[in-house]
């Protein structure tokens, strides 16, 4: 059977699909950690920021017509408690820096409480509180601004990163695992299904009754429905050609008996030679018709061979044995040596039966009167037919074993040409091989039936 | 020898019964396997040859009861389907050989005295006749104190001449005897048989006779 290329491999299929899946859920899940926690990272420093500002604008005081600022601690330190950024500040009343960095940038006004700009080259956050404050009757207008690096905000994402990174990693990793065993365990039902075809003999053809999910409910029938089809096509085949077989050789056999018996007792050498090609005719003709439904029978099993194990030696003997009569009419001496007590071997006793009936019928019918005909069974496994005939010629041994070829001197002895031809067929449905060669001894061919070593 | 015939196709049964008749044995004929069980119960027999395809039933179902019942005598089943398929299967129920329609008489006869003699003991195996002993089974002729060994035709030709002592038989009914179709032999071919076995009969009290113009018999030598 030709494997065919596995193109669409259910459980490829499905595990590409998990695993795609549980790659995109990681991924989102890796964004949106790390988004988050650096909202979450830079709303703190903003609120930090903020009340910082608040601090100082609430620390601003007007004092004898002067306005000024007690820096309170507390707004500074905790800018600190973050991380070591470094902090800058600028309060202003009016347009005049009261304190701090006087090159600090005024926010835009478009931009709101919080900015993000570059500082002295470094980006910084900052927040802006202003606050109006009444000196001396007059109202001023005070501005307080508190910017910071954001080195420790970017470590602070950077960690919360590398961490979403390591559990997105890890849940993928679980992920492509569970999809393996859920792919497996998907696929299970149909993989035991497939065993307990598989399993099968060639000729088993029972209905498969393994316990299948509903999903291949449909298949299972299917293929039930085939093999009982199959199993009555090739029941109706035997039994035709049984019945073929029966038809035509019964009216044969009535034909042939009768012409022989009065053949015996007529005695005008005239009716005896009418009555011997009648003779002729029917053999030829029963002959073809048998070889032919032989042929068709050895087709049809060599399609579904059986495989079963038994004994080549003692199947060559029976064999023997019952062409022995047919050899003693002729005087010809079938001697058989072994040089093995037993071969067991694999395959179809029927069809292997019939293959060295065929080689030995063969040998006998083209065998002189008086000759001798060797049997030899040697381990290899072989079993070789040496007979003393007229053997074949160089030019037949390449197509004597095609369909109704027969050898070129094959003379007035009846046949159909489809002896070897059976036989080699048998030989290569076992994987073995048919060989014919002339006798090493001079006249007469050897023909070997070559099964093959395990 | 008593045989048993069971065929249903009468034409062919009366060649067969013809046939063996010629070697001297006496044959009943059972169209169906209801009356070839009546004919077992009846009489002992020393063959059977049994059809396959009969119209009350398959030949192999009385085969195997046949077997079951514990009898010996031997079965030659005549099959007409495929050889492939029933082969195993006849050996295996008890056939002791098997021969596929259309067959040839002589092929026939050699295959009944093969399963008879393989079967042995039976007493037709030795017969005499003017203190020459042909037996069958060692295929041999004893003549005179010493023993010939003979081959397969010459059995098969003196079994014919022991079997009617006395009886004319021509050239051409000898052949039909001995040869099967296959084989294309001149009536010459006889002669030299005849030959071969004058010397083997030399010294008994036998010996073969040639009668001009018809044939040849045995005749008690003087």
């Amino acid at each position: 059977m030709k494997r065919r290329s596995y193109r669409t491999s259910i459980r490829r299929r499905l595990l590409l699909q998990l695993f795609t899946m549980a790659a995109l859920l990681s991924l989102a899940f890796f964004l949106v950690v790390r988004a988050v926690a650096e909202r979450a990272a830079a709303d703190t420093q903003d609120n930090i920021l903020l009340a910082s500002a608040t601090s100082i604008a609430d620390a601003i005081y007007s004092e004898q017509g002067a306005v000024a600022v007690d820096l309170p601690y507390s707004a500074l330190s905790m800018l600190g408690s973050i991380s070591e950024d470094r902090v800058f500040y600028r309060v202003l009343i009016g347009e005049e820096t009261l304190t701090g960095y006087d090159d600090l940038p005024l926010p835009s006004p478009a931009q709101g409480e919080f900015e993000t700009f570059m500082f002295r080259g470094e980006e910084v956050r900052s927040a802006t509180v202003t606050r109006t404050v009444s000196s001396g009757g007059s109202k001023e207008r005070a501005t307080v601004i508190v910017a910071q690096t954001r080195l420790g905000l970017a470590a602070i994402s950077q960690r919360i990163s590398g961490m979403a990174a390591v559990v997105g990693f890890g849940f993928l990793l679980v992920a492509t695992a569970l999809s393996l065993v859920a792919a497996q365990s998907a696929l299970a039902p149909l993989n035991r299904m497939t065993q307990s075809v598989a399993r099968r003999g060639p000729d088993d053809l029972r209905p498969v009754d393994t316990q299948t999910p509903s999903e291949l409910v449909p298949l299972v029938d299917a293929l039930n429905s085939f093999m009982a089809r199959l199993k009555a096509s090739l029941t109706q085949s035997e039994e035709f050609i049984a019945e073929a077989a029966h038809r035509v050789r019964t009216p044969l056999a009535t034909v042939r008996a009768q012409a022989q018996m009065t053949l015996r007792r007529s005695e005008k050498p005239e009716n005896k030679a009418s009555l011997r090609a009648m003779i002729r005719a029917v053999d030829e003709s029963s002959r073809s018709a048998g070889q032919l439904l032989d042929h068709a029978m050895v087709s049809l099993r060599t399609d579904q061979l059986q495989d079963e194990v038994f004994d080549l030696v003692e199947l060559t003997q029976d064999t023997v044995a019952h062409l022995r009569p047919t050899a003693d009419l002729k005087d010809i001496a079938i001697s058989v040596e072994l040089y093995v007590e037993t071969l067991p071997i694999r395959g179809d006793e029927i069809l292997m039966q019939n293959a060295l009936r065929n080689v030995l019928d063969n040998a006998i019918k083209y065998s002189p009167e008086d000759s001798d005909i060797t049997v030899r069974i040697t381990e290899e496994p072989r079993i070789s037919f040496v007979d003393q005939g007229r053997g074949f010629s160089a030019d037949d041994l390449g197509d004597i074993t095609k369909r109704f070829s027969r050898g070129a001197n094959v003379g007035d002895i009846v046949g159909s040409g489809l002896g070897l031809t059976i036989a080699d067929e048998v030989m290569r449905a076992h994987g073995g091989t048919l060989e014919i060669a002339p006798n090493e001894e001079g006249r007469g061919s050897c023909v070997s039936l070559v099964y093959p070593r395990d | 020898m008593r045989f048993l015939l069971v065929e249903d196709n009468m034409d062919l049964a009366q060649a067969v019964m013809d046939c063996l008749a010629l070697d001297g044995h006496a044959i009943d004929h059972a169209r169906d396997l209801a009356s070839a069980q009546d004919c077992i119960n009846a009489a002992p027999y020393d063959l059977i040859l049994l059809d396959i395809m009969l119209p009350d039933g398959d030949g192999r179902d009385f085969l195997a009861r046949h077997r079951r019942n514990a009898n010996s005598t031997p079965v030659i089943v005549l099959t007409a389907r495929s050889e492939v398929s029933d082969r195993v299967g006849l050996l295996d129920l008890g056939a002791d050989d098997y021969i596929t329609k259309p067959f040839d008489f002589t092929e026939l006869e050699a295959r009944c005295r093969a399963v008879l003699r393989r079967q042995g003991g039976v007493a037709d195996n030795v017969r005499s006749f003017g203190g020459a002993e042909l037996d069958s089974l060692a295929g041999a002729i004893r003549a005179g104190g010493e023993s010939h060994p003979l081959r397969n035709r010459e059995l098969r030709l003196l079994e014919v001449f022991f079997t009617s002592p006395g009886q004319i038989f021509s050239k051409s009914h000898l052949m039909d005897r001995l040869f099967s179709f296959s084989d294309d032999v001149s009536e010459n071919a006889i002669e030299v048989y005849i030959g071969r076995l004058r010397r083997k009969l030399e010294g008994s009290g036998a010996r073969i006779e040639t009668v001009r113009g018809l044939g040849y018999r045995l005749v008690e030598a003087t």
